[in-house]
């Protein structure tokens, strides 16, 4: 059983914001992490704004060349957006395997996002793609880049105060790829144990631009800048793929637990990043 | 919300800030009103108002046993709060069918041994509905991927997945959604 708490749920962002300025309470998105959370007693919070009635912050919008995703989208409405599959192609294959159906039919991105876990598959992606999010609060907005959002563990720049409303990208445009592998002990139902997202975008026989984020293997999402840059500018030749996946691996901060151990996690997240590297540069060249 | 109404929600948002509510469940069809507290689940409502056909598993979203459809979209009762279902419709696997007039996916789980004792079944049947609702025709891995959220632990799924398949073709035949 959950433990008594109290709600309330108002139907437009104003309410929601106004609802949440005093920092005492919590939003409630999808329910999917946080009441779980609340039954076992890890979460102290007792005050909650639920958003799942606010339409204005569910749907997928195109606004001056950018993708704008509510931060209430559910990872089945992700599914069901056929343009996503050019806009975001490793979102949409993050969304496959996101947990059960049942779970992709309440989670939503906004969710995911906040609530910082390192195994957040939608955030590797997100990553990869350049993302920014929209936090409002009853001071204002912000746009933060995604990547800077995590700080720790489940820890994150969000004040108490501020809904993440967007997440917004520029779609990859032509020679260009973007792919993310999901390793799990099982194909459904299963949290993270190494996830990989790549972008590439190649001119004139070159990598112009590389992204490589990873999920599951250290204390937040991030991005390996230290591959990518060893990628841009330069024609991708297995000796450099191989170089930049190790480089990844190297990155890499991953713990022991039932799913995996932390030298496994590091292992596949070097295969797995020079898998996805050799897949994108064919790809996109 | 605009104009005035605004204004007035907005003032008496403390008040609004609530630890139960009455919500109205239209379940299989049938209203039914109850004073919940805000942190019950609708598993938790739905079985005390007598609906066991709805199962309690691991509450946690990773089992799918007490699937229900929410406005035709197939949820996890117990990651539901039963305030969040007010006024809307819920689907039971007893609202699909019961002994007397089984629903084709019931028929089917029977004649192909689809179950063993039984427990997953509700919630597999739901999940079941939910998916041949979006895709009539589905490949054994289109089906693992609409019952990824659902545990059996009796069955191995084989017969599960060809009770699946001959119910999408019964219902494919009769030109019927699911």
């Amino acid at each position: 059983m959950l433990p008594a708490f109290e709600l309330l749920e108002p139907t437009s962002l104003e309410d929601a914001l106004e609802a949440l300025a005093d920092g005492r309470a919590t939003p409630m998105a999808g329910g999917t992490n946080l009441l779980p959370d609340l039954r076992a007693r890890v979460d102290p919070a007792r005050r909650f704004v639920d958003l799942s009635r606010i339409d204005e912050l569910r749907g997928i919008d195109r606004a001056n060349g950018r993708v704008v995703m509510g931060g209430g989208t559910t990872l089945t409405d992700i599914l069901r957006d056929p343009a996503l599959r050019q806009a975001a192609p490793s979102l949409v294959a993050a969304a496959e395997v996101f947990a059960g159906l049942m779970v992709r039919n309440a989670a939503t991105v906004g969710g995911n996002i906040c609530y910082g876990s390192p195994s957040a598959d939608v955030v590797p992606p997100l990553l990869s793609l350049d993302a920014e999010v929209t936090l409002d609060s009853h001071q204002g907005a912000r746009s933060v880049p995604l990547d800077g959002f995590f700080l720790d563990y489940k820890k994150t720049v969000m004040r108490a105060d501020e809904i993440l409303t967007a997440v917004s990208w520029t779609p990859p445009g032509p020679g260009t790829a973007n792919l993310f592998y999901k390793l799990g002990r099982r194909k459904g139902d299963a949290i993270t144990v190494t996830g990989v997202a790549v972008a590439l975008a190649v001119e004139g026989g070159r990598c112009a631009k590389a992204r490589i984020a990873l999920g599951s293997v250290a204390p937040t999402v991030f991005r390996v800048k230290d591959a990518e840059g060893m990628l841009e500018g330069e024609p991708l030749t297995d000796e450099l793929i191989e170089a930049a996946a190790r480089t990844a691996a190297d990155a890499c901060r991953p713990i022991d637990d039932l799913r995996a151990s932390a030298e496994y996690r590091s292992h596949t997240a070097h295969v797995l990043t020079r898998r996805l590297l050799r897949q994108a540069w064919e790809l996109a060249a | 919300m605009t104009g005035p109404e605004t204004t007035t929600r907005w003032k008496a948002r403390e008040a609004e800030m609530v630890t139960e509510k009455d919500v109205t469940l239209h379940v299989n069809g049938q209203a039914e009103t109850v004073a919940v507290p805000v942190h019950r689940t609708l598993l938790e409502v739905l079985r005390e108002l007598g609906h066991v056909e709805v199962k309690c598993g691991c509450e946690k979203g990773d089992c799918g046993a007490c699937a229900v459809l929410l406005d035709g979209e197939v949820v996890d009762s117990c990651l539901t709060l039963a305030c969040k279902a007010d006024g809307r419709a819920v689907t039971t696997a007893l609202g699909l069918g019961g002994p007397n007039d089984p629903h084709p996916l019931q028929t089917a789980f029977i004649e192909h041994g689809g179950t063993q004792c039984g427990y997953c079944t509700p919630g597999m049947i739901m999940a079941a509905k939910a998916l041949l609702d979006e895709n009539p025709d589905p490949s054994d891995d289109d089906i693992k991927r609409g019952l990824s959220g659902n545990l059996c632990r009796c069955t191995g799924y084989t017969r599960i997945f060809s009770a699946i398949q001959a119910a999408a073709e019964v219902l494919r035949k009769r030109g019927e959604a699911a």
